[in-house]
């Protein structure tokens, strides 16, 4: 089937084949273009300082991937508020959000899982003095029907239950070491996943038994897992800090929504999503 | 029947590039050089930002060759299951008629398209402990796979195999069939003529579908980590250590990247420079 095709386009005349060989070149023009057209426009430094453009302005959020839920719902609330404004958002591992802001990323406002991540941004000069606005706490994720008979974080210790928890690196990972060493604990997990939604997933199609996750994860899940709260998690609570980068295209805006964040209406948002308030 | 396969092999490895004599057409030039310097100054990037002056202590850290040992471990035996799966699964497509065929061959370059953390889930889904295979693999053989380097190697042998499919088909249907005619007609059976015959006529393709195939299977990430787990020295290969260097320490992913890039290109130099040797004369 392939074959005679390649020779069919061999014989083609020669005004077509020169034609195909500027494909590349057009194509290659093209990407250059779009790239071009697509930088400055967040990075635009006029979209924030210059007199206002007559609405359509944007406001970019940096924030941790267990905020998905939460902050979407808040970008509604502050685009409601804000005629005009759009509320763009970039979830993601917050070690990487950090080091895309550190590299130079067009954002206004970061939301960090943890102090640490959030101090790699300050530590560059390259936010104003960050605010707590929520704090998460670990639970025991347990698949549906519980078929290790999980009850405490010391069950997680038995050699039989397949456990899975987050790396050291990423902060997930840092307070189920620190809640371990809390109980006295020492547990081998089966795998030391890369964030906390890959080690809930574990958990949630029934690969291990138990999982130390957030306890915004359980409720994220949708019954998927059941949360089992235990006292040691206590030691571990994460705190999630908010800022406003000084370098915001769109500062006014970057302050504002750090308001609604650190506002009764924001706490109420997070609180439904499992957060506790600092 | 065993001079045959020679002029073919000439033919695709003369030393001389084929064609037409005289300068290269710029409408050629410009985007090649332009393809050449995209591919090249990432990696540019890396050379200049690594930490050069700190990077003996780094390497003799025991995580990164246990991680480094792993990695071409499994790639090299997910290449071996590609090989014992794909060059038959080739030979069907391309030698072979039945219904459905084209739809088969879609359906299996579905592992290209998939974003590889899918493919991991998929996989979780038929060999998981709660999967539709892994529950009677479990029940019947005590056999789990994920969390254990045999699912590592499942994990890059599910996102590689395609490379080499297509590209034993493609040497496959390239290869002259009148060769095969001709065995067949001096009375060797189907297989003979494919072991004889086609095999050693296709052999710089399968060679090239499995290095395509080994690169793919030693960078592969997203399948793994989510099949397999990150468990140091079981599940934990390069791709997996430099993603979570990466949380903490970019230097360190930095490192841990040149060690991978330059393993595997020493690797595949290496190869490609022993087996040009040997065919060559």
């Amino acid at each position: 089937m392939r074959a005679p095709r390649v020779i069919r386009s061999a014989v083609r005349p020669k005004r077509l084949s020169r034609w195909t060989a500027a494909v590349p070149l057009a194509l290659a023009l093209a990407v250059g273009a779009a790239a071009c057209g697509a930088a400055p426009t967040p990075a635009g430094p006029g979209s924030g300082s210059a007199p206002p453009a007559a609405g359509a302005r944007t406001l970019t959020v940096f924030a941790a991937a267990s905020l998905t839920g939460a902050f979407t719902e808040l970008g509604r609330t502050f685009e409601a508020a804000h005629p005009g404004t759009t509320v763009r958002f970039n979830f993601g591992s917050s070690a990487t959000l950090a080091q895309q802001i550190v590299q130079g990323a067009p954002a206004d406002v970061f939301a960090a899982a943890s102090p640490a991540t959030m101090k790699t941004v300050t530590d560059a000069s390259l936010a104003g003095e960050p605010a707590v606005f929520a704090r998460n706490k670990l639970q025991i994720a347990v698949p549906a029907g519980n078929p290790a008979g999980i009850d405490e974080l010391k069950d997680l210790a038995d050699a039989r239950v397949k456990v899975a928890l987050c790396a050291a690196q990423v902060p997930c990972g840092a307070a189920a070491v620190k809640a371990l060493d809390a109980a006295g604990l020492t547990v081998t997990p089966v795998t030391l996943e890369q964030d906390v939604k890959a080690t809930l997933t574990k958990a949630a199609l029934g690969e291990v038994d138990a999982a130390l996750v957030y306890a915004t994860d359980v409720l994220a899940s949708g019954g998927k897992v059941r949360g089992i709260a235990f006292p040691e998690a206590d030691e571990a609570i994460n705190d999630y800090p908010v800022a406003a980068l000084s370098g915001a295209p769109a500062g006014d805006l970057a302050r504002r929504f750090v308001d609604l964040v650190l506002s009764q209406r924001g706490g109420d948002v997070l609180t439904r999503a499992g957060f506790e308030a600092p | 029947m065993t001079t045959s396969p020679t002029p073919v092999r000439g033919r695709a490895r003369g030393p001389e590039p084929a064609g037409v004599p005289g300068r290269p057409p710029w409408p050629l030039l410009v985007p090649a050089l332009a393809g050449i310097a995209f591919l090249v100054l990432p990696l540019a990037g890396l050379l200049v930002r690594a930490p050069w002056s700190t990077l003996p202590q780094r390497l003799a850290e025991p995580q990164v060759l246990q991680a480094l040992r792993l990695s071409l471990v499994t790639a090299t035996v997910a290449t071996g299951v590609c090989l014992l799966l794909g060059v038959p699964l080739a030979w069907l497509l391309a030698r072979t008629d039945f219904p459905g065929r084209r739809l088969l061959r879609a359906l299996i370059t579905v592992p290209l398209v998939l974003p590889p953390v899918v493919g991991g889930v998929a996989l979780l889904l038929v060999l998981g402990r709660r999967g539709l295979v892994g529950q009677w693999l479990e029940s019947a053989f005590g056999i789990s796979l994920p969390f254990t380097t045999a699912g590592v190697v499942v994990a890059e042998a599910f996102v590689a195999m395609p490379f080499l499919v297509i590209s034993v088909e493609g040497a496959l249907r390239a290869a002259d069939p009148r060769f095969e005619e001709a065995a067949a007609t001096l009375g060797a059976s189907r297989w003979t003529v494919f072991r004889r015959v086609t095999l050693p006529l296709i052999a710089p393709g399968v060679l090239a579908g499995a290095v395509l195939c080994w690169a793919r299977a030693l960078g592969e990430f997203g399948a793994t980590i989510t099949f397999a787990g990150n468990f140091p020295g079981s599940t934990q290969t390069m791709p997996l250590a430099v993603y979570l260097a990466l949380e903490t320490d970019p230097e360190a992913a930095v490192v841990l990247s040149l060690v991978l890039l330059a393993v595997s290109v020493l690797i595949l130099a290496g190869l490609r420079e022993r087996w040009v040797n040997r065919v060559g004369g």
